[in-house]
Formats: C-alpha cells, sequence, structure tokens
C-alpha cells in the first residue's frame, strides 16, 4: 500500500519551508526523548535500588553502599520469622492461584458461553474487587474475619485473596474464550462428546494461554498484596508483606532490602513467563 | 457434570450452555463474592448506620470536625495532583513508546510493566532509602557540596506525592498508549501534507483523539490514589493521614469500627460515582 508521502511531489510539500521549521522538529524530537528517558529512569531505578542496598556492608541505610557482602541475604535466610512469613505467603499464593483460576475459569466459561441471567450485574460485581480502595475491603474483611477466627488464618488468606484475584482471571480468560470459535465445541458436541468432554479437550486447549496468564496474575495479586495482607494477619499467621511492612516502620535494616530483592526476582521471573507465554501465542496465531 | 441429555438439548440452542448448567458453573464465584466482598462491605457500612439505633452522627462528624475535613480535603488534593503530574510524565512516555518498533518498544514497555508487577510495598520501601536522612538524595546532594545539613524529605506530603506519582504512573502509561495505538498514522500524515507542523498535527490531531485513553488513564490513577493505603502509611506518617490511613488509624488504634465505617462509606461512594460517570471509558487489566 503506498502512502501519501511515498509520493515525491508532496514530499516537496512537506518539505518545511523556512529554516525554523527545518530545525525544530529535530530539536522537538531530542527534547521529547530526553523527557522520555529521564521519567523511564524515574519508574525504575527505585525498583532496582533495593539490590545495591541488600549488598553493602553497613547495618543502616548507607549510601553509595561501601562493600560487597552476602551477609543480609544469609539472615533473611536463616531468621525463623522472614522464613515463616515467606512460605505463608507462597503458600497462600499457590491455594489462591488453584481456587482462583478453577472458580474464575469456570464463571467466565458460563457468562461467555451460557445463559446466565444477570450476567452483564454479575460481570459488573466481578471487577468490583478492583475498583473498590484495598483498604475498605481490608478493614470490611477484618470486620468479619476476627469473630470467626479467620484472622492470621491460611484459609482467610485464601478466601480473600482469590475474591481479589478472580477479577485478573475472569479478564484474560474471557478474552481468550470470545477469541475462539464456538463452532469447535458445536463440532465436538455433534460428534457424540459430552459438554464436560468438550470442554476438556476442545475448549480448554484452545483457553489455555489465557488461563495461564490469569494464573500468573492471581499468583503475583496475592503475593505482593499488601493492605489486606496488613489487616488480616495475626501474630502467627503472617504474610511477607505484613512482615516487610512491620520491619520498615521499627527496625529498617540491609534484610529488608534483601527480602524486597528476593520479592522482585520472584514477580520478575513470573511475569517474564508471561511475556514468553504471550509472544508464543502472538507466533501461534495466524 | 454433563450428560448426554443436556448435551442434547445445547445442540438446538447452538452450543450455548443451559441456564442450570451456567448457574452451576458461576455458583463458586457467586458464593465467593457474595460472603467475601459484598457481605464484609455491607457489615461495614451497617455499622457505621446502625449503632444499633440508626444515626447520621457517625457521618456528620466528617464534615463538622475541621481535622477530618481537612485530612478530606488533602486526600483529594494529594490524588489531583498525583494525576496530573501523572499525566505530564506518562503522555510523552505513552507517545514515544507507540510509534516505537520492535527492540526500543520493548524496552520501554519493560521499563512500564516492571515497576507495575513489582510490589507497591518494595517500590515504596524504594522511597524511603531514596528519601531518608541518610539516603540516596541526601548523600547526594551532600556530596556534591549542594547542602550542609540533610534536608527533611522523608514524611512529608512532598514525599508521599512523588512515591504515588511513580507508583501510579503505569496505569496512566498504558491505557494512553492502546488508545495512541489505535490511531491510524495515515491521520498524522495528512495533517503534516496539508502544512501542518508537527506540533500543530499533534494538537490537532493526535491529542483529541488519545482523550478516552487520558480519561481512562487519569479517572484510574486518581480514584486509586484517593483510596491508597500503604504509600502514605510508609511515607507520609502520621502527620500526613489521608482518608485511607486514617481508616486504618480508627480501626487499628482507636478500634472506632462504626467511624471508620463511615470514612469507608464515603470513600466507596466517591470511588464508585466516578466509575459510574466514566464507565465508558474505562478497561481493567494489569496487563498491556
Amino acid at each position: 500500500m503506498s502512502t501519501l508521502s511515498e509520493t515525491p511531489a508532496l514530499d516537496v510539500l512537506q518539505s518545511p519551508p523556512a529554516s525554523r521549521a527545518a530545525l525544530s522538529p529535530h530539536l522537538g524530537r531530542w527534547l521529547l526523548h530526553g523527557f522520555v528517558g529521564l521519567v523511564l529512569i524515574f519508574l525504575l531505578l527505585p525498583t532496582l535500588l533495593v539490590v545495591p542496598m541488600s549488598l553493602g556492608e553497613a547495618s543502616y541505610i548507607q549510601f553509595p553502599p561501601k562493600g560487597f557482602t552476602l551477609k543480609w541475604y544469609h539472615a533473611y535466610f536463616a531468621d525463623a520469622d522472614w522464613m515463616s512469613a515467606t512460605w505463608f505467603s507462597l503458600k497462600i499464593a499457590v491455594a489462591t492461584t488453584v481456587s482462583a483460576t478453577i472458580v474464575g475459569t469456570l464463571a467466565s466459561f458460563a457468562i461467555v458461553r451460557g445463559s446466565l441471567p444477570g450476567a452483564a450485574a454479575l460481570q459488573a460485581l466481578t471487577l468490583a474487587p478492583l475498583i473498590v480502595p484495598h483498604i475498605v475491603l481490608a478493614v470490611a474483611l477484618y470486620l468479619v474475619f476476627a469473630p470467626i477466627g479467620l484472622t492470621g488464618n491460611f484459609f482467610g488468606f485464601a478466601i480473600a485473596h482469590t475474591m481479589m484475584s478472580v477479577p485478573y482471571v475472569m479478564l484474560t480468560v474471557s478474552a481468550s474464550l470470545q477469541r475462539i470459535d464456538p463452532a469447535l465445541e458445536l463440532a465436538a458436541l455433534n460428534c457424540g462428546a459430552t459438554r464436560a468432554q468438550a470442554f476438556w479437550h476442545v475448549v480448554l486447549p484452545n483457553i489455555a494461554p489465557g488461563v495461564a496468564a490469569g494464573a500468573v496474575f492471581a499468583f503475583l495479586a496475592s503475593f505482593d498484596e499488601a493492605t489486606v495482607a496488613f489487616f488480616i494477619s495475626g501474630v502467627e499467621g503472617k504474610t511477607i508483606t505484613r512482615k516487610l511492612f512491620e520491619d520498615i516502620d521499627y527496625n529498617l535494616t540491609p534484610v529488608i532490602a534483601a527480602a524486597s530483592t528476593v520479592m522482585v526476582v520472584i514477580s520478575l521471573v513470573l511475569m517474564g513467563g508471561v511475556e514468553w507465554l504471550r509472544s508464543r501465542g502472538a507466533k501461534a496465531a495466524p | 457434570m454433563a450428560n448426554a441429555t443436556v448435551a442434547a438439548t445445547d445442540r438446538a440452542t447452538a452450543g450455548q450452555l443451559s441456564r442450570p448448567a451456567s448457574l452451576t458453573l458461576a455458583l463458586p464465584l457467586i458464593l465467593l463474592l457474595g460472603l467475601a466482598f459484598l457481605l464484609p462491605v455491607a457489615k461495614l457500612l451497617w455499622g457505621s448506620v446502625f449503632t444499633p439505633s440508626p444515626t447520621a452522627e457517625n457521618y456528620l462528624r466528617i464534615v463538622q470536625e475541621p481535622i477530618f475535613l481537612k485530612i478530606l480535603l488533602r486526600t483529594v488534593q494529594t490524588a489531583a495532583v498525583v494525576t496530573c503530574l501523572a499525566f505530564v510524565l506518562g503522555y510523552p512516555v505513552a507517545l514515544v513508546m507507540s510509534k516505537l518498533g520492535g527492540r526500543a518498544a520493548m524496552l520501554v514497555a519493560a521499563c512500564v510493566l516492571i515497576p507495575l508487577w513489582t510490589s507497591v510495598l518494595v517500590r515504596s520501601y524504594a522511597w524511603i532509602v531514596l528519601l531518608q536522612r541518610t539516603g540516596v538524595v541526601n548523600s547526594t546532594l551532600m556530596s556534591w557540596g549542594v547542602i550542609n545539613e540533610p534536608l527533611k524529605l522523608i514524611y512529608t506530603e512532598g514525599a508521599v506525592i512523588v512515591a504515588m506519582t511513580h507508583v501510579l504512573m503505569p496505569y496512566m502509561i498504558l491505557p494512553i498508549f492502546s488508545s495512541l495505538r489505535s490511531i491510524p498514522p495515515e491521520l498524522d500524515r495528512a495533517a503534516r501534507n496539508l502544512g501542518a507542523g508537527p506540533w500543530t498535527s499533534f494538537i490537532a490531531v493526535t491529542l483529541p483523539l488519545s482523550l478516552p485513553g487520558i480519561y481512562a488513564g487519569s479517572i484510574m490513577v486518581f480514584i486509586l490514589a484517593l483510596g491508597f493505603y500503604v504509600t502514605p502509611a510508609l511515607v507520609g506518617g502520621p502527620q500526613n493521614l489521608t482518608i485511607a490511613t486514617l481508616i486504618g488509624q480508627q480501626t487499628t488504634e482507636l478500634l472506632n469500627w462504626p467511624f471508620a465505617g463511615a470514612l469507608a462509606g464515603v470513600l466507596l461512594v466517591v470511588t464508585l460515582g466516578l466509575v459510574g460517570l466514566f464507565r465508558r471509558f474505562l478497561r481493567f487489566g494489569k496487563g498491556a
């Protein structure tokens, strides 16, 4: 397809008449790119800063960090409190991933392919946990969970985080479901497959990338979640985010930087996985 | 779960799930949202009105006591400033991102997405590291001889604004990026061929066409900033309360649940009201 600017006659028209105009596009471009570069540094640098801070020798925040040591990582991995908080968070995140993925996939299927009364209302309600401020969810959940012993409790966290993660699964799975041809499923049904067989052998393989992406988002939404975790943690059952919160407030040691780095690495590895899935999905698509 | 008879009736309605089957599949979600979302929020709001006799006292207190009105005002003001800053800093990033291709576009996208998917807590901690008395900013300025004494940067309103802008900017960039991407490049070229300079073409063509993205990003950042807890709690300290940290304080320190419920009610109504008003611009999701 030929575009206008490829026509030589019109290119003459496009070339600027005065020297001021000839200079300014380049200058404007340089300024724009320079500005964007600074903003990107502003976006990225604070996140990456925790890495050097976790490797310095001093036992307080010092910049630039002096020396090189892994002792803060040793301290992190040797500390029973940090370890139990980390494992607690990981267990909750895995449970949340499994339950949010199952609940969200089934419900998306019902909404996209089914005849559900009030489907639009249900969809809006599903997204609500993304909009309602987490502080409201946090105190509301505490109010209900505390009397029945669900604070500082694995199941309490799994329930709360599943509710907060299900929207991510529903968004990615619904998008995948809308992209596949219903005729595929129909063909399976016509060939004598049961609904469950058609779902398992035909629908699921086709929406697998969406389900997987939703699962990773659910895991991260749970693992990184701080506000609700702060309120419904207990003395015994606390998440890594609650432990970080407490330690940032009371004793700001470089162990926090080490723990933060561990969290960043886990998040980035998983996000890299999603991007890899996406690029594979893009290549597979015709 | 399903059997041959269900499948047989479905064939008639072109593969649609029957109503009972749809309800069964959606039931876990309905139960989850009902018990873990609607019920707790309803209980919190109920407690702000019925204590146990119906009263508006908790809500009146918010507007009658100057300290609470001040906090409310400060919250809205902070959210507005953060939204403006995120727009001014974020729009050029979205613009450049939408024009780049290949490796460079991926690099910019990574710079935007990496902060989005690292814990808010880690990013707030990073700002403490930067703004502390012995932190990065003070150390650098002192070693350059710009200042002799460390500045008080942390636990100020400015610190909250800077850290929150950092945390929320990706929510501004992504919707603007996707609306810029949907503008056909021929339009800009046409404007330029008709004699418009790059600046005129941007103002007359690109900017107006990216308005849906600007609305979506601004609303998203504004409502997230209004209800933000972690960053103001850590970076703002107790002197710079916002409505979210005030709710936290009322529940954890003062155990005044009815009043916390009233504050939560106000925050909820404002948030949902804004979402309702700007519903058509919003598409949710953390992905690109």
